[in-house]
């Protein structure tokens, strides 16, 4: 693969708007209003990925098993492309992922979409991890080791 | 030989309407919904899904709902459904180490940097009957969050334990070459370790906990202690040609076990630790454990041990773990062979008649002459 | 084999109107090709097929090729519209060498390589071989061209454009190896004609 620097902010949000849940996904883009018309390069299909691990964790790759995938590309009239591939078959959510993306590809849009979309997701989902982990946290434990008496 | 049978079509669909009926139960209990099963069959849904090879909770749900809770016939399920689709491509290698825990335990070792977090278990409690449950469970609160709390990462314990040169360490060939792929090319003897995780993956829990068993209880020459076991959520990152760059595509659950064996060590390699690896989907703690037993004890041959107890043999194992195999083979003796045993029944009357004769003879010449 | 650029999406034509559908309709017109050796057969899919890709060619790819399928294009159109299309609709590689290829697309019989160079199978797994795909100026039935064979009742006469001594060769070498062997479509515009292994050609 070549090593060109890839558009961080573009990969971090898609990763957002892949991991939301699809219902909260879709109440920010309803939110956002009209939106402008696009053309499917790819209507949403439902695929297979298969999940590569690696042996010992850091080893050589071995295949795990599949996981369902759903993707999809749209572009936009000014030619903004979006693309949306998530985990699981949701075809609404593959969408909204690649509407947003191309959103954020228009100048016209990517402030909206930022705010509305692609930071309150973030904070939805620290505060969702950060819930997890204060339940989480309460079962560490410290295991002591007796001495046992032998002389 | 395997003969069509014809007839009985309106048996088969009444056949068929017994078994809705009988998965249904009685119409005046509330029926199960999928979305119940997902949530609250996590630990079905999870064997479902490694099993059946397919990370998808929802239909993993399903199948186990239409099988009414058969959960080998479950697997088949999901097995065949996943035919139906077309594989995207591999994912970016899963990455163990930034996985967002929600368990971690060594029995290894105590002080564990990030900790020992019990998360979900009932390891340290009696199985005792919780009649509770026999009633509506109330729901406890949720702890108020503290918004200064992350999540949950640390590094793997075989990692740090890497640093002493104590352990074994995870080869990659020249060029990390992809692997083989069990979906696409069928099982060659003998199988590189990168293949036979697979299969194991695939494999059935019972087959690989009774296997892992019998190498502890005498069937094996290994003494694993448990470096780490690892249950959360890890990123699925997918390279995207449209875009050039890797992408998170949403997340997975997964329990990773890393056992530990020592190795006295040999002319060649210093004595160190040796690793048995297991992974799988969900919270599925036997079962990875099963897996990195039997894993380690399919590489006796490459640390000079004995390989001659059934849990080495290579073939053995890896040809009879699949449980969607077996209990096919299995179960079509349940399905007409009425030619074959017609077939014998002729041969052994004849046998018979052969045996009968040549009996009756023998028994008339040996008779003493009185 | 995924070295190529970035795909341009600017440009890119649309693959099936309907996946499913059009899929099955290019399975059935390929296996029908390849069933009937000689005979023609219309691609009734409908899809535009970018520059260097004929009609049934195009359909025939996106109804086959994917991600484990390597596709051999002529080297002058792997970075051009064509390889970014079956790169994008098929999710398939593209090779640089024939012996890697499950599909080879060529833009006519001259282009045939040496058969030894193709992917023929092996004696166990004659199967994982390579399916050519021609794209030739003629293709009617009837003509200087006798097929006999598989799926053939008869005697199946055809013409085809560009066709030589060479062509005859090739075609004998591949029907003596069988059950190696790579199996031909070859296609005219929409049209497309099976030529597998084990087909017998005389001119």
């Amino acid at each position: 693969m070549n090593e060109a620097a890839p558009d961080v902010s573009r990969r971090l949000a898609l990763g957002v708007l892949a991991c939301a849940p699809a219902p909260d996904l879709a109440d920010c883009v309803r939110a956002l209003g009209e939106l402008p018309r696009f053309t499917w390069l790819r209507q949403p299909e439902t695929g297979l990925v298969m999940l590569r691990a690696r042996i010992g964790g850091n080893g050589a790759r071995f295949n795990l098993g599949e996981a369902s995938v759903t993707r999809c590309t749209l572009r936009l009239a000014d030619g903004s492309i979006g693309v949306g591939t998530v985990r699981g078959r949701n075809p609404r959510h593959a969408e909204h992922v690649a509407i947003c993306d191309a959103l954020l590809q228009h100048p016209e849009y990517a402030g909206r979409v930022q705010a509305q979309v692609i930071d309150v997701l973030v904070r939805a989902e620290q505060a969702r991890h950060a819930r997890r982990s204060v339940q989480v946290s309460a079962s560490k434990v410290d295991f002591f080791t007796l001495v046992r008496g032998e002389d | 030989m395997y003969v069509a049978v014809k007839g009985g079509e309106r048996a088969i669909a009444q056949s068929v309407d017994l078994v809705a009926r009988a998965r249904r139960g009685d119409p005046a209990v509330p029926e199960l919904s999928v979305e119940q099963i997902r949530q609250q069959m996590r630990l079905a849904v999870a064997r479902v899904m490694t099993e059946g090879s397919l990370y998808d909770e929802d239909l993993a749900a399903l199948a186990i709902k239409q099988a009414a809770g058969d959960l080998v016939e479950a697997i088949f399920l999901l097995r065949a459904y996943r035919t139906t689709l077309k594989r995207l491509g591999d994912s970016v290698p899963l990455d163990t180490a930034n996985m967002r825990l929600e368990r971690r335990i060594s029995s290894a070792f105590k002080d564990l940097p990030g900790g020992q977090v019990l998360g979900p278990t009932y390891d340290y409690t009696q199985r005792l009957l919780d009649f509770a449950l026999m009633a509506d469970a109330a729901v406890t609160e949720d702890p108020a969050a503290e918004a200064s709390a992350g999540p949950i990462v640390a590094p793997r314990v075989t990692d740090l334990l890497a640093g002493e040169g104590l352990l074994e360490t995870s080869a990659r060939a020249e060029g990390d070459p992809d692997p083989s792929d069990l979906t696409r090319e069928p099982l060659q003897l003998p199988a590189d370790r990168a293949t036979r995780l697979q299969n194991l993956a695939r494999g059935d829990e019972g087959y690989l906990l009774a296997l892992g068993y019998s190498t502890q209880r005498g069937y094996g020459t290994t003494h694993p202690f448990a470096a780490e076991i690892r249950f959360g959520a890890v990123a699925l990152e997918l390279f995207i040609d449209e875009l050039g760059f890797a992408v998170k595509i949403g997340e997975v659950d997964l329990t990773e076990c890393q056992l530990i064996t020592d190795f006295e060590g040999s002319a060649e390699a210093a004595p160190q630790f040796t690793r048995g690896y297991g992974l799988a989907f969900g919270h599925s703690e036997r079962k990875a454990m099963a897996m990195a037993l039997v894993d380690r004890a399919l590489r006796a041959g490459e640390f000079g041990e004995d390989t001659d107890l059934p849990a080495n043999n290579e073939e053995f194992v890896l040809a009879h773990s699949d449980n969607v195999e077996a209990s096919g083979f299995v179960q079509h003796l349940k399905l007409p062979h009425y030619v074959d045993f017609q077939t014998n029944l002729e041969l052994l009357r004849r046998l018979r008649a052969q045996w009968d004769a040549s009996n009756a003879g023998a028994t008339g010449d040996e008779e003493p002459a009185a | 084999m995924n070295t190529a650029t970035e795909l341009d999406l600017a440009h890119m034509l649309p693959g099936f109107a309907d996946p499913v559908h059009d899929a099955q309709r290019g399975f059935r017109c390929v296996l029908d090709a390849l069933s009937r050796p000689g005979r023609l057969f219309d691609m009734t899919v409908d899809v535009t097929p970018p520059p260097g890709l004929a009609p049934a060619q195009c359909a025939a790819l996106l109804t086959l090729a994917d991600c484990d399928t390597p596709v051999w294009l002529e080297p002058g159109l792997r970075d051009a519209a064509a390889g970014h299309y079956l790169r994008f609709h098929c999710g398939c590689p593209l090779a640089a060498d024939f012996a890697d290829a499950h599909f080879v697309v060529l833009a006519g019989l001259g282009a045939l390589p040496q058969r030894s160079a193709l992917k023929l199978g092996d004696p166990c797994y004659p199967d994982r071989s390579a399916t050519v795909l021609v794209e030739v100026p003629e293709l009617e039935h009837g003509g200087p061209i006798r097929l006999r064979g598989p799926g053939i009742a008869d005697v199946q006469a055809i013409s085809v454009g560009g066709w030589t001594a060479r062509t005859t060769a090739f075609l004998h070498e591949n029907r003596a190896a069988f059950p190696l062997g790579v199996d031909l479509l070859l296609s005219c515009g929409g049209r497309l004609m099976g030529l597998p292994r084990t087909t017998i050609v005389e001119v």
